[in-house]
């Protein structure tokens, strides 16, 4: 719909407020909401690489009074907080986390959707339905039992333990979606593939999981960044100690102990937002794809 | 021997070969993960090595489960059994951890809600009227209704007003990355770029912080916009706004986009000008989608934690349900109180779990 279209509208006494959904009143209100959204991030960027002294003695915005004046930037703070402030090691924590914390419930998940929805067993409908209903379980209902286990198996702290908590807590969603494509796929396919003497494994394998990958690729994506970004699960079973925490509970102690150290606190933060706002920016059909998909539910 | 017999025993000789590769396999997967878990755990492994190994054991962990499963299954010789039991090899795993995260915590903690601070003796519902009684706690979930209200209804509401308004502009594309932005990065994060915007440093000294800075560019006195209730519970919702807006705004679009336009036509020929057309066909036809939004945005508002724990761990009268029940579970000890307020928030999701079966079955049906 083109502004012209809107300006053949019949003329009314509305016309003020006609004015805001057209021409120049409308960019600036876009202009001024992306303006708003953008800022807060800017300013953080804009801050990890400026020195100590200028960071406490003037606001970000100074520098755009002299853009070229390249003695007001620095690179020291991210040597600081990669080196020493612990937050280099937590990114590999963060990536030991995270990446078998995607695999890993999408392989189960995937196999039980295959099986929810092209397999016949006992309480197939029943324990779909509750699979259904966990989905929006709240995440603390599972922490003190869950601790407790834990703590009994020494599972606590240990990565094993977080991918096994992160996997536990995303199967119903991780089904719930998969399912919803797995499910949709031609019959007949599944069906010859049986005849000529394949077994699910194989068909599964073989024909269900690739035909699969733009729904998978989809959700793990999404699941990598709310593993990536998680602070309850993580701060809970793996805790704070330096050689498990990740970048997220790390950056939370950051901001316990530096409290106004903001060349730290800002060059960690922006360290900890590296990986996903790069798969934002290279992935972002994806994002949308991915997103419409799992909210047609209900 | 007849073709069928050989066929047969060829069969059966062939189910052995694949038990003894499939044990052989097992033992050696058991080594290799053995050794995979010894190395991660030493302190002299380097780190980057660490990583590849935690990946690869991961990983090749979890396929190797299903492949040792549906091989063991398959070199049973009775078809029957073989048969019935091949469903569970591909949903066992996921069933057995639904049970053990899900299930199992969820009748445990509601036990635990009936017990002590040490889960020992049976109270009754002393931790129900702890939580109900105590001013405390009062405010916790005087904030999260408020949070729910305020922070459901703006995103929702900036959400579909970006859709609508970018929908006419040609850098729609932008304006949507610009929003949509922020989803990426993790609620730790924004708290961390929010708590600069809100900054405060002494009046007289350079104002590092957005607000504070603009407050007394224009005449004001600085403050310290986290410490000073109840405005200070709203400074924290703008960061789940920011944070949510974009979803809202995604969702809503592609609905906007999926109105026929016969429709929208049909009404700009009658007369109607862009306001009816919005009040009166586009709002009530994506109104599924907007009861969707809404729902989600109202469930992760309800757990809503890391910003209050990083922002102000619920000091200045901001705390909110879930942080009150981190600091009864870390701080205080009192499990029965922790059990108590995690319940709540379930009976609070229970309405949306109860709509979401009803719909399942609607659909299948």
């Amino acid at each position: 719909m083109s502004a012209e279209m809107l300006s053949r509208d019949v003329a009314g006494p509305r016309y003020v407020l006609r004015r805001i959904l057209t021409g120049t009143t409308l960019r600036l209100v876009l202009l001024s909401i992306c303006l708003l959204w953008t800022l807060p991030t800017a300013g953080v960027l804009i801050t990890s690489f400026r020195p100590y002294n200028d960071i406490i003695s003037s606001g970000w915005w100074t520098v755009f009074e002299t853009p070229f004046d390249f003695t007001q930037w620095t690179l020291e703070h991210y040597g600081a907080v990669l080196m020493e402030e612990g937050v280099g090691n937590a990114f590999l924590n963060s990536l030991i986390v995270s990446i078998p914390s995607t695999i890993i419930p999408i392989t189960v998940a995937a196999f039980a959707a295959y099986a929810f929805a092209w397999m016949e067993f006992p309480g197939r409908d029943a324990c779909f339905a509750v699979l259904v209903g966990l989905m929006v379980m709240p995440l603390q209902m599972a922490l003190i039992p869950m601790l407790r286990v834990y703590t009994r198996l020494g599972l606590s702290g240990s990565f094993l333990g977080i991918w096994l908590a992160h996997t536990g807590f995303a199967i119903p969603l991780a089904v719930y979606l998969l399912y919803n494509f797995i499910s949709q796929l031609p019959r007949d396919l599944i069906e010859a593939a049986t005849i000529d003497g394949a077994s699910d494994f194989q068909i599964f394998t073989n024909i269900v999981l690739r035909l699969s990958m733009p729904a998978i690729a989809s959700f793990a994506i999404f699941q990598f960044l709310w593993i990536w970004n998680d602070f309850l699960v993580a701060l809970v079973f793996l805790g704070g100690g330096r050689d498990v925490a990740v970048l997220t509970t790390q950056l939370s102690q950051l901001v316990g102990t530096q409290g106004q150290g903001w060349h730290i606190l800002t060059a960690a933060a922006f360290v900890s937002m590296l990986v996903p706002l790069s798969l934002f920016f290279s992935l972002q059909r994806y994002f949308v794809r991915g997103l419409l998909a799992g909210s047609t539910k209900g | 021997m007849s073709a069928l017999q050989r066929r047969v025993r060829a069969l059966r000789s062939n189910r052995r070969l694949r038990l003894l590769t499939t044990l052989v396999v097992s033992a050696l997967a058991y080594l290799v993960l053995r050794w995979g878990f010894g190395f991660m755990r030493s302190d002299k492994s380097p780190k980057i090595a660490v990583m590849l190994v935690a990946i690869a054991v991961g990983v090749a962990g979890a396929w190797l489960l299903f492949w040792i499963l549906d091989n063991l299954v398959s070199s049973i010789p009775a078809q029957g059994i073989r048969d019935a039991l091949h469903p569970f090899v591909f949903v066992g795993p996921g069933l057995l951890l639904l049970l053990v995260f899900q299930i199992y915590p969820t009748v445990n903690t509601t036990v635990i809600s009936f017990l002590d601070s040490r889960s020992e003796l049976f109270v009754g519902l002393k931790n129900y009227v702890f939580v109900f009684t105590t001013d405390d706690l009062l405010i916790a979930f005087r904030n999260n209704v408020m949070w729910l209200v305020i922070v459901t209804t703006l995103t929702v509401c900036i959400g579909l007003l970006v859709a609508v308004l970018a929908d006419r502009v040609r850098f729609e594309s932008v304006v949507k990355s610009t929003i949509f932005l922020p989803m990426a990065i993790s609620f730790v994060g924004a708290s961390v770029i929010w708590k600069f915007v809100y900054a405060y440093r002494p009046a007289g000294t350079a104002q590092i912080g957005l607000i504070n800075a603009l407050v007394t560019a224009l005449g004001g006195e600085p403050r310290g916009w986290l410490t000073h209730a109840p405005a200070n519970s709203f400074f924290l919702m703008v960061i789940m706004i920011w944070i949510q807006t974009g979803f809202c705004m995604v969702i809503l679009s592609a609905a906007i986009k999926g109105v026929p336009n016969e429709l929208t036509e049909a009404a700009r020929v009658d007369g109607a000008n862009a306001f009816q057309i919005f009040f009166k066909i586009t709002l009530p036809y994506i109104r599924g989608s907007i009861i969707t939004v809404a729902t989600t945005v109202a469930l992760s508002v309800l757990r809503v934690f890391d910003i209050v724990y990083v922002m102000t761990n619920g000091q200045f009268k901001t705390q909110v349900i879930a942080n009150r029940m981190y600091v009864e579970m870390f701080k205080f000890r009192d499990f029965g109180h922790a059990g108590a307020l995690a319940v709540i928030l379930l009976v609070a999701v229970t309405p949306v779990m109860i709509v979401n079966v009803r719909n399942l079955r609607q659909q299948r049906s």
